[in-house]
């Protein structure tokens, strides 16, 4: 079942780098060498194998390799496989909308609303609808921060209020108009069917209603979130994994400071 | 008992006054006041179920009603056995008339209490005997098929519907789970009732009802008896709802509950008043239906620092310890919560986790100790992440935790895949076998590394118990001592279902519930 580990066949392919056709990389270039894993709803056994490697091929992957199977309980069978895919893309043509602002760290973000705004920034930020997970949000906006990045909390130039999770809409509005916020930031950890999708428009459609769309800096972020849907739902900024308050701090300074000159 | 981290158990003492003087001035809140949910709960236990046709649980519509009167100062105990005695209708046909509108409770002639009392007791006696034998139902099977040892292997179901949770549990009791916990729909704690019947729609979990919890109890005692070991079930009564989805656990045979009222203070932002009220029965009902509680301190070390923070687990643990105690929760049920949540780039932060874990172990020796995993600190990497799980199943083992929650390696993606839980399975059987005797074996180095932690975490939890104990838990709380989170006393969710209990009030189920352990 490992035969295919160290696999001895020659590879007579293409092996010079191509950035308009690039194919995953196992230990030779071009060789496509992919890794993946997947559950079945069938007994293990031949069939089941068989199976397997007809997926792998349908998925665009020659030389299937099923080197792992084991019947997680009866009638569901987990594999562990390989293969070389055949499909290509054209990396130079790839175009992928970004958050335009440089960042800049605590200081450099104090330093410019000092400089360019004069007051602090009012930043309220929650978990929003259902969603009961706080570690976004926190990780973004508390004194603490994550992994050596020091949340908004921390900040001279920002006045960060943090609502926490499950905070209704409604509230998160009323509450915004309330501290006069420059910008709100919306955390949505469960993605399940899409709820997020739905409590991220509803804000949206509720600003909009409540004609406070354009006086606001409005970001949200999460784990499944990227600035691209962000942008599609009606919002200034996403950020997704691997975003720091550094990034969001940038971002917020330079966009409020864009705005203003605008005017 | 001998410490392998030289602790100074006179110290444990002083740590454990302190907490009950905390807990005791709770307490002398608490017994005065009544909520809603406890109300509720009340109903329950006299034997009102199923909902009205706008899909209102008929607990709520009784509650509501005398709560729209002002009046549930006196309890539903009180008007419900004044309404049975004077129409000779059981209370279920009552909350149907309160439910259609053709019964007002409040005017009704009030007989004398003697009267009152005679008319409820073989109802209380039913409920009472109805709790005892699901009891006795789990500890038959234990006497029978038995159990896995401990650590027990504890995974998730989360998919949304029930009958699809059963498949899932099914398949990881078959694999080698020994606890099998539901996690409820995100939102449901701050529901304030409870939803009626079988569910198959949920987001990242399964709503708890007490259909659902028959329906995976059934399969779960099933697949028991094919692997020959008892499975057991858990689920939440936190949020809005402690006694009352206690109580439905207790009627079904839930085995382990999450119960901390803490917990809802800071992470769901539930009134202070209304919970730690609420969880007072709760506990009761849980001690007195052997169900093992689980506390919910680890989630303090996922908004505050793991290393810096130790000591407010140890703290509130103590806490919840006496708590417990003043509910008759016995220790053995007392599955107080810490976790593995230090940055895996620590130097040495596995030696401090072990150090952590021991201590714990030595603090509460009979407690089934709930120890959580890794999840601050889980990337999404999915590999890395099944090593940061390994080490933590290695201090489970070593400390002899009770309640071991298995890591997923795909913690902060999706909730588990049905492969996810096979590998984490096998990841803690594996070195649960292998390194077995290891606690036996190793002793810690005097004035080592993890001895030291050990006992400067202890004098943090000291220090922070006198400061707790100088100012009252409200107000520590208020302050922000736990997790970094800062809740007003008067803030929050649920405080409007709090009302302070007058002359009239009932409810023997206190007395029974505690008498019996």
């Amino acid at each position: 079942m490992s035969g295919g580990l160290y696999s001895m066949q020659s590879r007579e392919f293409d092996k010079t780098l191509d950035l308009t056709k690039v194919k995953p990389y196992g230990d030779t270039m071009n060789d496509g060498k992919v890794q993946l894993s997947f559950t079945l709803p069938v007994p293990a056994g031949d069939e089941g194998v068989e199976a397997a490697k007809q997926l792998i091929k349908k998925m665009g992957m020659e030389n299937p390799q099923v080197v792992f199977f084991r019947e997680l309980t009866p009638g569901f069978t987990f594999f562990n496989c390989y293969g070389s895919l055949t499909h290509t893309v054209d990396y130079t043509s790839i175009y992928v909308p970004k958050v335009e602002s440089n960042v800049m760290d605590m200081h450099q973000t104090d330093e410019f609303i000092k400089e360019n705004v004069g007051r602090k920034l009012i930043v309220v930020g929650a978990s929003t609808g259902t969603d009961a997970h706080t570690v976004g949000i926190d990780a973004i906006m508390n004194m603490k921060g994550y992994a050596g990045h020091y949340g908004l909390e921390r900040y001279d130039m920002f006045e960060a209020y943090n609502l926490g999770s499950q905070v209704p809409n409604e509230e998160f509005i009323a509450k915004a108009i309330e501290l006069k916020a420059d910008a709100l930031l919306v955390s949505q950890t469960v993605t399940q069917k899409d709820v997020h999708i739905k409590n991220l428009v509803e804000l949206v459609e509720l600003m909009e209603a409540e004609g406070l769309r354009d006086k606001m800096i409005l970001a949200c972020g999460g784990p499944r979130i990227s600035h691209e849907l962000a942008k599609e739902l009606g919002y200034d900024a996403g950020f997704g994994m691997n975003s720091y308050a550094d990034d969001v701090a940038s971002f917020i300074a330079q966009e409020f400071v864009k705005r203003k000159n605008n005017q | 008992m001998q410490s392998k981290l030289g602790l100074d158990f006179k110290k444990v003492e002083y740590a454990r006054q302190l907490s009950r003087n905390i807990a005791d001035e709770v307490q002398s809140f608490v017994v005065n006041y009544t909520t809603v949910a406890v109300e509720r709960t009340l109903c329950r236990l006299m034997g009102i179920d199923g909902v009205d046709e706008n899909q209102v649980p008929l607990p709520n519509v009784v509650v509501d009603a005398l709560k729209e009167k002002g009046v549930l100062n006196q309890g539903v105990i009180f008007y419900l056995a004044n309404a049975m005695y004077q129409t000779g209708l059981t209370a279920q046909d009552i909350a149907e008339k309160v439910g259609s509108g053709d019964l007002d409770l409040t005017r009704i002639e009030v007989t004398d209490k003697k009267n009152l009392e005679t008319i409820i007791s073989p109802v209380v006696e039913q409920s009472i005997k109805r709790i005892k034998e699901r009891r006795g139902r789990r500890e038959q099977y234990l006497q029978t098929i038995g159990e896995g040892p401990k650590p027990y292997l504890y995974v998730i179901v989360a998919t949304g519907n029930i009958y699809e949770d059963v498949i899932q549990a099914e398949a990881a009791a078959r694999q080698g789970a020994d606890i099998i916990a539901v996690i409820r729909t995100t939102g449901q704690s701050l529901l304030d009732y409870v939803p009626f019947g079988a569910t198959t729609e949920g987001f990242g979990g399964t709503y708890a009802t007490q259909e659902n919890f028959r329906i995976m109890r059934t399969a779960l005692d099933k697949v028991g008896e094919e692997v020959g070991r008892y499975i057991r079930l858990c689920n939440y009564c936190s949020g809005l709802c402690m006694p009352e989805i206690a109580v439905m656990g207790a009627f079904e045979g839930l085995d382990v509950m999450l119960n901390d009222a803490l917990y809802g203070i800071l992470f769901r932002d539930i009134n202070m008043q209304r919970t730690l009220v609420d969880q007072y029965f709760s506990r009761i009902i849980n001690g007195f239906a052997g169900v093992i509680i689980n506390t919910g301190e680890d989630n303090y070390l996922t908004t505050a620092d793991a290393f810096e923070e130790a000591h407010t687990v140890l703290a509130s643990d103590l806490i919840n310890e006496q708590l417990a105690l003043l509910a008759g929760l016995p220790e053995e049920q007392m599955g107080l919560g810490h976790a593995f949540e230090m940055n895996p780039e620590l130097e040495n932060g596995f030696l401090y986790e072990l150090a952590q874990a021991q201590m714990a172990r030595e603090i509460f020796p009979k407690a089934p100790l709930k120890y959580m995993p890794p999840t601050k600190f889980m990337t999404g990497n999915i590999f890395k992440g099944h090593l940061q799980d390994a080490l933590f199943n290695l201090v489970g083992i070593w400390t002899n935790q009770g309640i071991q929650l298995l890591g997923m390696p795909t913690e902060a993606i999706h909730t588990p895949f049905m492969s996810d839980r096979y590998l984490s399975i096998e990841n803690a059987k594996y070195i649960f076998t292998n390194l077995k005797n290891i606690g036996d074996e190793v002793d810690f180095k005097e004035d080592g590394i993890i001895r030291k932690r050990a006992q400067s975490v202890l004098q943090d939890a000291i220090n922070l118990l006198e400061r707790i104990n100088k100012e009252g838990l409200f107000t520590a709380l208020e302050k922000g001592i736990f997790g970094d989170v800062k809740r007003p006393r008067n803030g929050g969710k649920g405080l409007d279902g709090v009302c302070e209990k007058s002359e009239n009030y009932m409810n023997p189920f206190v007395t029974l519930m505690k008498g019996e352990n």
